[in-house]
């Protein structure tokens, strides 16, 4: 087996590992780094990311304010130090991009333009058209070309962690151009690997996001946390899932039911705007779990319209000029031509509410460290604390920036002090890791891997979907165990080692199974409704404060169902209070003006 | 649902002495498109296939193939389209590793060595000013997913792998075209060199198939103009 050593491993290419890197790399100099990817950095999913990044910007805007925005928008789960940080680094970070060269649209005089985005009081989201994390990886990426520091291992595939006791000391990778095992041994390992939107059928992820470095660390013994809490973006194609971004209601695109109805108006975000005048946290502009969970009732209701059999409702943007249109959202228009064959400027978009966004994940401090020495963890991979129960659009680009840095910086400071592993150790690991290897291929009489992640994919759907019950969540988790027992027999045909397609599938299913269950188990044990997770059981449809004021952890226990813990909110400044859009928020807002002064 | 009837070629380096073709039928509608139904194959058909993918809306770069001869996203070409047996190939001009999985090294190679970072000597902390004219210049070339299609439509990359390329010469384009850049001196050798600009011999098939429209063959003949200049002034040099 072959044996590379490096100080310091960041798996995942994506904007968090980039920005990792780089920040490494300019911290530490001396030290190595190695950028290890299942795909080449630029096919990673911060590619798909449309709309903005949020910073406060305009004078009239406060950090204070993008401060309330994320904690009343995460339904005060979001840890509020994590996010005085968070609002305080933000703009610096996407000043940094704009000079490493990110092309961000401009206002006429050359300042930085910036968008309206849901629940976000102002206007503080910068972009680059509707390409922005387009723009912000390829940015990445290329600056990465300038540090001979790091090095690349492009489609590699992690297996396993390497450890010493606690300690974890490299990892154990497949090489997926030879199907060889390597083994990487280094001094701290950062995970950016992102999201686990796969795990559900009707998505708007890529095919990679599968929660791999979700499953690895959780299976060491990290915690996952606040994994019942999964976005459902509320515009995502019919069908596809594909994201048409909510920077086409920040331009001023409005949602209408089968009727012409602008029925947001009927969920608490009302009173209805007028067209072309987009006002913020209200209507269109309200926050993504709101919006799903009115399409819900819409649905329910039926009053929504029929696509090839899939239930939508239709994002109207003909108000908006067309010139407009291919300035502000060309790629919409693409999408919207290729994939449903719409001109939006003369024909509303049919959409949907698609999952989207994985608001927990491994958890780490402020720092990006979890609890195993030498483990950092950042991106959508990762709970930092940032988002609560509900992420608002435009805070995750930037949750790259400022944090990828933040996890680069301490995982150089870590290795800069730590002395190199005893590596004879690894050597039983690894072969064990081997030996497992082996035994995955042979035959199957009836299942298949395919099979297998279309029946996790729809329990998903049908159990932790944008509303649940107990009855649902206990039928899914049943359904997940009972997949999990097939996935132990379950063998790997294709015995290539070259680009073999069926095991890498087979590993990240596997992997996608912990994550699934983990999700299904957190959703359970919520009792009471908040952000993104809604109950319809009696006396759990609304938020409980007194019992769930706390973070869910979930630990990983072989063959059994997860052991689950809580772990306290860090309230800071903000405490609880009612969560309110439209005309309520305006309300709320006054009354919070004359009482509040010790926000950051 | 209609039948199709697709044509892949198929080669697996660990048994096989030539690439061959092999003959799959599958359903689809008008909104199939030909990577919806490798992944019906790949699923439902014959899990060995491999091909690269991911994000399924034209952006992440990763599926290219030739269809019929010509280099496509798999992700937004539609079967709708095809009323023939339809024929998927690896990207033509590279190294094919297993079936529709093609060596991507050089690609990387000729971005990295033309220098796609912004170089200049600011040291402020405020945001530089870019007027959104200033931004039109380089925008459209900015818009590359490096999906790698211009280079099997290059008929000189085919006869010279060592040629920069359309993809790169056009990054490079975009980074000289920044009024933020002050780096074009030293992207300018690299860009002058017999495998630069002047290896293009204008036949602009890159152009045609590329599937973000950003014209790839016109950074490549601005490109040959500032060589002119570059070589023009020079002379005069002492």
């Amino acid at each position: 087996m072959q044996i590379l050593q490096t100080d310091i491993i960041v798996v995942g290419g994506g904007g968090a590992g980039l920005r990792a890197a780089i920040a490494a790399a300019e911290a530490a100099p001396q030290l190595s780094i190695t950028l290890l990817s299942k795909v080449y950095p630029m096919r990673s999913h911060t590619v798909a990311a449309e709309g903005g990044a949020a910073a406060v910007t305009l004078s009239s805007d406060s950090a204070a304010a993008h401060f309330h925005d994320t904690i009343s928008g995460g339904d005060w789960l979001a840890d509020q130090p994590v996010v005085e940080f968070f609002v305080k680094q933000a703009y610096n970070e996407l000043v940094q991009l704009e000079h490493w060269g990110c092309p961000w649209s401009r206002q006429q005089d050359g300042n930085v333009a910036v968008r309206r985005f849901g629940g976000m009081k102002t206007e503080r989201t910068w972009f680059a058209a509707d390409k922005t994390g387009f723009h912000i990886l390829h940015t990445l990426f290329q600056t990465s070309l300038k540090y001979p520091a790091i090095k690349r291992l492009d489609e590699y595939f992690v297996l396993d962690l390497l450890r010493l006791g606690e300690q974890v000391v490299g990892v154990l990778a497949l090489a997926l151009n030879s199907g060889e095992l390597v083994q990487i041994q280094a001094k701290s390992v950062i995970f950016a690997t992102g999201g686990a939107g796969r795990v559900f059928h009707y998505n708007t992820n890529g095919g990679i996001v599968t929660g791999d470095g979700m499953a690895l660390a959780y299976r060491h013994g990290v915690a996952l946390r606040d994994m019942e809490f999964m976005q459902y973006h509320p515009t995502g194609l019919p069908g596809s899932g594909i994201l048409i971004t909510e920077a086409c209601r920040g331009e001023g695109a409005v949602l209408l039911n089968k009727h012409g109805k602008r029925y947001l108006q009927d969920y608490g975000l009302g009173p209805e705007t007028p067209l072309g005048q987009p006002q913020n946290k209200q209507m269109e502009l309200g926050p993504r779990d709101k919006l799903s969970q009115a399409f819900w009732h819409e649905q329910q209701a039926g009053r929504c319209g029929d696509y090839n059999g899939h239930a939508v409702v239709y994002l109207d943007l003909r108000h908006l000029s067309r010139a407009h249109l291919q300035q502000r959202l060309p790629f919409i228009c693409e999408l919207a031509k290729a994939y449903v064959d719409i001109d939006p400027a003369l024909e509303a978009i049919p959409i949907r509410p698609a999952v989207h966004y994985t608001m927990g994940g491994i958890a780490t401090d402020i720092n990006c460290q979890t609890s195993l020495p030498g483990l950092y963890a950042v991106g959508e991979c990762a709970s930092v604390g940032l988002h609560g129960a509900n992420r608002l659009g435009s805070n995750s680009l930037t949750e790259l920036l400022v944090f990828g840095r933040v996890a680069g910086e301490q995982a150089a400071h870590y290795a800069s002090q730590c002395p190199p592993a005893d590596s004879k150790a690894l050597g039983v690991q690894s072969e064990m890791t081997q030996r497992w290897l082996n035994r995955r291929f042979g035959t199957n009489t009836t299942d298949s891997v395919a099979q297998l992640r279309r029946d996790m994919t729809l329990a998903m759907e049908q159990g932790c979907g944008i509303y649940r019950t107990g009855e649902g969540l206990a039928h899914c988790q049943q359904q997940l165990q009972a997949l999990q027992q097939r996935y132990q027999q379950l063998k790997v045909t294709d015995r290539s080692k070259v680009f073999n397609s069926e095991l890498m599938q087979y590993l990240e299913l596997g992997f996608g199974l912990d994550v699934a269950l983990a999700i299904c188990s957190a959703a359970m044990a919520r009792t009471e409704s908040r952000g993104a997770h809604q109950r319809l059981d009696s006396g759990m449809t609304t938020r409980n404060d007194a019992g769930f004021l706390c973070h869910s952890q979930l630990y990983y226990k072989a063959n059994s169902l997860p052991h689950l813990s809580w772990q306290a909110v860090q309230i800071s400044s903000l405490p609880p209070a009612l969560r309110s859009y439209g005309a309520d928020n305006a309300i709320a807002e006054n009354s919070t003006d004359s009482t509040q002064g010790t926000q950051p | 649902m209609t039948e199709y009837q697709l044509l892949v070629q198929r080669y697996d380096p660990e048994h096989d002495s030539k690439p061959q073709r092999q003959h799959y039928t599958v359903p689809g509608d008008h909104t199939t498109s030909v990577l919806d139904a490798l992944l019906y194959v790949q699923h439902q058909l014959d899990p060995t296939l491999g091909l690269r993918w991911s994000c399924r809306m034209a952006i992440c770069g990763s599926c290219g193939v030739m269809v019929n001869g010509i280099p496509k996203l798999g992700c937004k070409t539609f079967l709708r389209d095809y009323h023939t047996d339809i024929i998927i190939e690896p990207l033509a001009h590279f190294a094919v590793e297993k079936d529709l999985i093609v060596d991507m090294t050089q690609f990387l190679a000729h971005l990295s060595a033309i220098k796609p970072y912004l170089m200049n000597d600011y040291s402020g902390t405020a945001v530089h000013k870019q007027t959104p004219a200033q931004l039109a210049k380089y925008q459209q070339f900015s818009n590359c997913i490096n999906c790698g299609l211009c280079y099997s439509a290059c008929p000189q990359f085919g006869l010279n792998p060592e040629f920069l390329g359309p993809a790169a010469i056009t990054l490079a384009q975009r980074y000289n075209l920044d009024s933020r850049d002050n780096g074009k001196a030293a992207r300018m050798p690299q860009l002058n060199s017999k495998n630069g600009a002047w290896g293009c011999t204008f036949v602009g098939f890159c152009s045609d198939v590329c599937p973000k429209q950003l014209d790839p063959a016109a950074a490549v003949n601005q490109t040959k103009v500032e060589s002119a200049k570059d070589f023009i002034i020079s002379m005069f040099k002492p």
